[in-house]
């Protein structure tokens, strides 16, 4: 089960667990078992790019071209927010 | 619009909606959390307003129901039911027994769209579980569920009240959702409403129990992080501070009783005076955002001194109103499991009490018709 998360690894949200729009309130949320996590616009804009297919660093190549920002501070925001999101059993290393 | 009502304009829409199905449930669980006064399958809603009330609760913005009982798969609509909820987009989520589920039908479940299934255990084994539950062959019934919501892939989540006769087996409860692969283990301490407060003599703990029960729980979840997440509801008696009840009145959930009535949370029909609203006369959104019994205790502007000076009123918003009222006769009071309360001290004896009471249990069952002679 608990493969590493580091650049070449591919993440995805198992089973049980959901993103979607939150229109009532605004944004985006993961609806789990028993829990919903609100997500900013940051994080949001990180998951859409989850697909169970593409790497950690394909992820952050893409967001760098969506965001014109710097790679290295991207790949650190990618990070943090999937190593928070696996603590919480809500996304999962499938390689 | 120019009439808009103060409630609209300041209170968020509901994030959970708790659909009690139905009352029927082949357990007779004495800590049941339903009314004393369970609703009949006469009164029971039917399919078209169930779907109903799951649109209305997704247009108003709930992002999760609970299907709930009794026992939801009494129902036979239950498939149509959570087929509505993936149609409107609502993360469903089945609370059942698990003892009358095939597995025909369970498969229409997933198919349908399920999401998750919680299951409750009463007992580590097969004794105690007849005993809480009333029903002989439960535990193997449960265990064969489990078996066939894993290997469907459903996430599963094990559910246990714990009370003083099955407080003893934490170890166990936790040894058997490693064993039937569930991703969740809740092991919430009874709370002393509807049948449980019936019970309560029956049921509650000693101190001595309830401090190794909260000791062995926090130690395995240090020692099972990322393999198996538990979730601890603390026994409020024994605590210094109340919990933030259904984390604020009309705040974030609404519960629907199998008869239609909105209500916002399990308990509330015990508080006198208030007004609930009815699906059938009512829309969802009009319930939660007018109806008086959603604007009895919103906000904490009606609790006492001590809570509007206290650091800890947005944290717990003065606990719950049941119990405020159980104890002190007035439910604008702070929650009593407080140790700032007047009655702090009068329920630390009554648990001192109740905890040495011998009761047999009172079964949850429904009442007998009475016929007039």
């Amino acid at each position: 089960m608990s493969k590493t998360l580091d650049d070449n690894a591919v993440v995805r949200l198992p089973r049980g667990v959901r993103m979607r729009e939150d229109a009532a309130r605004g944004g985006w949320v993961l609806l789990a078992p028993e829990r919903i996590f609100q997500l900013d616009a940051i994080a949001h804009a990180i998951m859409t790019h989850v697909d169970g297919e593409r790497s950690v660093s394909q992820i952050v190549d893409g967001l760098v071209v969506d965001y014109d920002a710097e790679r290295d501070r991207i790949r650190h925001d990618v990070l943090a927010l999937f190593h928070a999101l696996i603590d919480r059993g809500v996304l999962e290393v499938i390689s | 619009m120019n009439d808009m009502p103060r409630a609209e304009t300041t209170v968020a829409p509901p994030m959970g909606l708790l659909a009690e199905l139905t009352h029927r449930c082949p357990l007779q669980c004495p800590y049941c959390s339903n009314p004393v006064e369970l609703e009949r399958r006469s009164d029971e809603l039917d399919t078209a307003g169930w779907q109903r009330v799951l649109r209305e609760a997704a247009a108003l913005g709930v992002l999760q129901v609970h299907l709930s009982g009794g026992e939801p798969a009494a129902r036979p609509d239950l498939v149509d039911l959570v087929e509505t909820c993936a149609r409107e987009g609502l993360y469903s989520n089945l609370i059942t027994a698990g003892v009358s589920i095939t597995s025909e039908r369970l498969a229409a479940l997933e198919a349908a769209g399920l999401d998750h299934v919680q299951l409750s255990f009463q007992g580590a084994d097969d004794v105690v579980t007849e005993h809480v539950s009333g029903m002989r062959g439960a535990f193997d019934k449960k265990c064969a569920f489990a078996g066939e919501v894993r290997a469907r892939g459903l996430p599963l989540t094990l559910n246990v009240v714990l009370h003083r006769a099955n407080i003893h087996q934490i170890d166990d409860f936790i040894e058997l959702a490693l064993r039937l692969g569930a991703e969740r283990l809740e092991l919430a301490h009874a709370q002393y409403y509807g049948w449980a407060l019936r019970n309560r003599g029956a049921l509650m703990p000693k101190r001595a129990e309830v401090m190794t029960a909260l000791r062995t729980v926090e130690a395995a979840q240090r020692r099972l992080k990322g393999r198996l997440a538990i979730d601890s509801v603390v026994p409020d008696y024994y605590a210094h501070f109340p919990k933030p009840c259904m984390n604020g009145w009309g705040q974030q959930t609404i519960n629907v009783t199998p008869s239609g009535l909105g209500l916002p949370c399990h308990a509330a029909q015990t508080i006198p005076g208030l007004e609930f609203w009815n699906v059938r006369e009512h829309g969802l959104a009009d319930i939660w955002y007018h109806s008086p019994a959603f604007n009895a205790f919103r906000g904490t502007d009606f609790l006492p001194e001590t809570c509007q000076s206290c650091d800890r009123l947005d944290i717990d918003h003065g606990g719950c109103r049941c119990q405020a009222l159980m104890m002190t006769g007035d439910a604008r009071q702070m929650d009593p499991v407080c140790q700032h309360s007047p009655w702090h001290e009068e329920i630390q004896t009554l648990t001192l009490e109740e905890s040495g009471r011998d009761e047999p249990f009172a079964y949850r069952r429904f009442a007998k018709h009475t016929r007039p002679a």
